[in-house]
């Protein structure tokens, strides 16, 4: 069953200066971090097509520039991904909760839809 | 016994606990919500393994492993694309998608747009997509049992295509998505357990020296210090700056096509809230991430204990790598039996890996034929929750049974570049689709249908025209050419065709909704109105 959303709700929330805040500090985080770590992506794959002496290079033992480069790939993703979750449940979750909270208990959405 | 034997024994004790498994959950598939998304009660942790059990395919097991024994550093290059892939999930698509959404990756995108153009595009792109990525799967199902199981006759591989097609028809018909779910979970776990074995005995094996096993693998290669660098398959010398060009097309595509598969999208729907579906996308690229590192110790222990000329003798591809390496490092640690045990055991992760993904592509385009283009166009929107169940039920046997027909039909001809054809097509028409709906308030009817068929077609046509379909040896139909560009993935052309179709198609329409604007966002942002978890 399909509960009908008055939109204005959405729309008085969406101007809200609470939402505002919330929008601007998930895309001020996401959207630069993104980039970056596409940036940070191309980086690597653009040099193991042409800069492939340099990822030849040894660093110790037979452990050369390549593997660490692709390791630290694996470690720049699982940082960003904890970095993220603490930012969103620092930043983002309260204000998102609130608001939530706030038009459900006066009721503007009733129930969501099941 | 035999290894094959053993293998055999392995699998239908997996076979037979997942159909107890999909038994349990039929008889707790009732509402529309159960059956697409498992009635949205996994748990963060549940769904992270799924989504590992989901995206970790045979390719990516025995493949990765296999290019990284054949050809070193570049199979280890593939998988990082694999796992970076998850941050614009994690960022960008999990959570949004979430709370706005209801069942497919179309709720999204038709959210405020006229549905039924946008469903009918959103839904063929889902079911070309799986499909696709189905096949690919299939065909490497029949080619598999050859490798493990000893069965080499044409008969062999077709019987294999059909128990597998079969198996998967039952776990989506039956189970849905919870069926599906814990055939993912099982799996992921048991692949998990194997690798990381497999992983542990080979650097013991090494005293845990990674430098000493690198240069091993090295040597054994026969291509000394090459063979730990980029350039040995993807972008070679040889190949020219195209090849280059076309290692960066292919990094692309899979960098950006995760978030745009449908099979991935429709798991964020089963959980309850959007924080566990953060907290799912999270364990997932715990799982995966660790995975790909696994891997990285098996092909390279692969190429030092096995030796590539061994493997590719076993086969071309490589992908008896991880199986071969098993059975030697067991051999060599606790004898024959120890290397038949080991074999069989990853022999039967392998078919269970298989099972679990081809299960997940053929809920997600069931699911969507029934709930976009059955329900919102045939129907209207006017389907009763039982009908469309009802319909996706019998979508995913029909969609199954193709499946088998096309997969025998294609069981001798090159199809792994399906798998990365999948992703270009994901990542071209599918999310520019999603990004625009999500972020961007002019979106509107005309740019979501021409993101979505401007990135498929412009995918589907540069494939068609490019080396891996034709005028190659290695080429779908090596005995034709007809191929016009020297690129084999079209991602570089392809992804920005996508996103600049949507653009125009959105600017030249006047269409534009501002308050179905404020709704999804202020959904996907506070999971206001969000579709809650059903009880029971």
């Amino acid at each position: 069953m399909t509960v009908q959303h008055d939109p204005s709700v959405y729309e008085r929330i969406q101007a809200g200066e609470q939402f505002q805040e919330l929008r601007r500090r998930y895309r001020s985080w996401a959207f630069p971090m993104t980039v970056a770590f596409l940036v940070w992506y191309l980086l690597y794959v653009v040099l193991s097509g042409f800069a492939r002496d340099f990822m030849g290079a040894k660093l110790f033992g037979n452990i050369n520039v390549a593997l660490v480069f692709g390791v630290l790939q694996f470690v720049s993703t699982f940082l960003i991904a904890w970095a993220y979750s603490r930012h969103a449940a620092a930043k983002l979750d309260p204000i998102a909760d609130e608001l939530r909270g706030g038009a459900e208990t006066r009721d503007e959405v009733g129930e969501g839809a099941k | 016994m035999s290894h094959e034997t053993l293998s055999t024994i392995l699998f239908v004790i997996f076979v037979a606990g997942t159909l107890a498994i999909t038994f349990w959950a039929s008889r707790n598939t009732k509402s529309a919500a159960d059956f697409y998304a498992g009635g949205r009660s996994f748990s963060g942790l549940q769904n992270g393994l799924a989504i590992g059990g989901d995206y970790m395919s045979a390719a990516s097991f025995l493949g990765i492993a296999g290019i990284i024994a054949l050809s070193g550093y570049d199979g280890f290059l593939y998988s990082i694309g694999f796992l970076v892939a998850w941050l614009v999930a994690l960022l960008l698509v999990a959570e949004l998608m979430r709370n706005s959404g209801k069942y497919t990756m179309a709720d999204v995108l038709a959210f405020r747009m006229s549905p039924r153009p946008v469903r009918t595009a959103a839904g063929v792109s889902t079911i070309v997509v799986s499909i696709f990525y189905l096949l690919a799967q299939m065909v490497g199902a029949g080619a598999l049992v050859g490798l493990l199981l000893g069965v080499h006759s044409e008969a062999g591989k077709i019987w294999t295509i059909i128990a597998v097609g079969l198996l998967m028809i039952i776990y989506v018909v039956f189970g849905g998505m919870k069926g599906t779910t814990w055939v993912q979970i099982v799996k992921a776990v048991m692949l998990m357990v194997g690798a990381a074995l497999i992983t542990l005995l080979v650097l013991g094996k090494f005293g845990f020296n990674l430098s000493g096993l690198l240069g091993d693998a090295a040597n054994a290669s026969g291509k000394g210090d090459a063979f730990l660098k980029p350039g040995l398959k993807y972008g070679t010398e040889a190949q020219g700056v195209w090849g280059k060009i076309d290692l960066i097309s292919l990094g692309l595509a899979l960098v950006l096509g995760t978030a745009g598969l449908p099979h991935v999208l429709i798991r964020f729907y089963t959980v309850p809230t959007a924080r566990d579906a953060r907290k799912s996308v999270m364990w997932g690229i715990g799982i995966i991430g660790a995975f790909y590192l696994l891997t990285l110790v098996l092909g390279f222990g692969a190429a030092a204990l096995v030796g590539s000329k061994t493997i590719a003798e076993a086969d071309k591809a490589g992908n008896t790598a991880a199986p071969l390496l098993a059975q030697k490092v067991g051999q060599d640690i606790f004898g024959d039996v120890g290397g038949t045990v080991l074999l069989a055991v990853i022999a039967a992760v392998a078919f269970a890996t298989i099972l679990a993904v081809v299960a997940g592509l053929t809920l997600a385009s069931s699911s969507s034929f029934a709930h976009d283009l059955y329900a919102h166009v045939f129907k209207r929107g006017d389907a009763t929750e039982r009908q469309e169940v009802v319909v996706a039920r019998i979508a995913a046997f029909v969609i199954g049974a193709i499946a088998i027909a096309l997969s025998i039909f294609a069981q001798s001809l090159n199809v792994a570049f399906l798998v990365s054809l999948a992703f270009a097509v994901a990542a071209s028409g599918n999310l520019p689709a999603i990004l625009y709906s999500l972020f961007w308030k002019r979106f509107n009817t005309a740019g979501a249908v021409s993101a979505i068929y401007g990135g498929l077609i412009s995918a589907v046509v540069l494939v068609i025209f490019s080396p891996v379909v034709s005028g190659s040896p290695t080429a779908m139909r090596p005995e034709m050419d007809f191929h016009l560009i020297p690129l084999s993935n079209p991602g570089i052309f392809s992804i920005p065709i996508g996103f600049l179709c949507g653009y125009l198609g959105t600017i030249l329409s006047k269409e534009y909704n501002g308050s179905k604007y404020a709704e999804i966002e202020v959904r996907s942002l506070t999971g206001l109105g969000s579709e809650k978890a059903t009880s029971h």
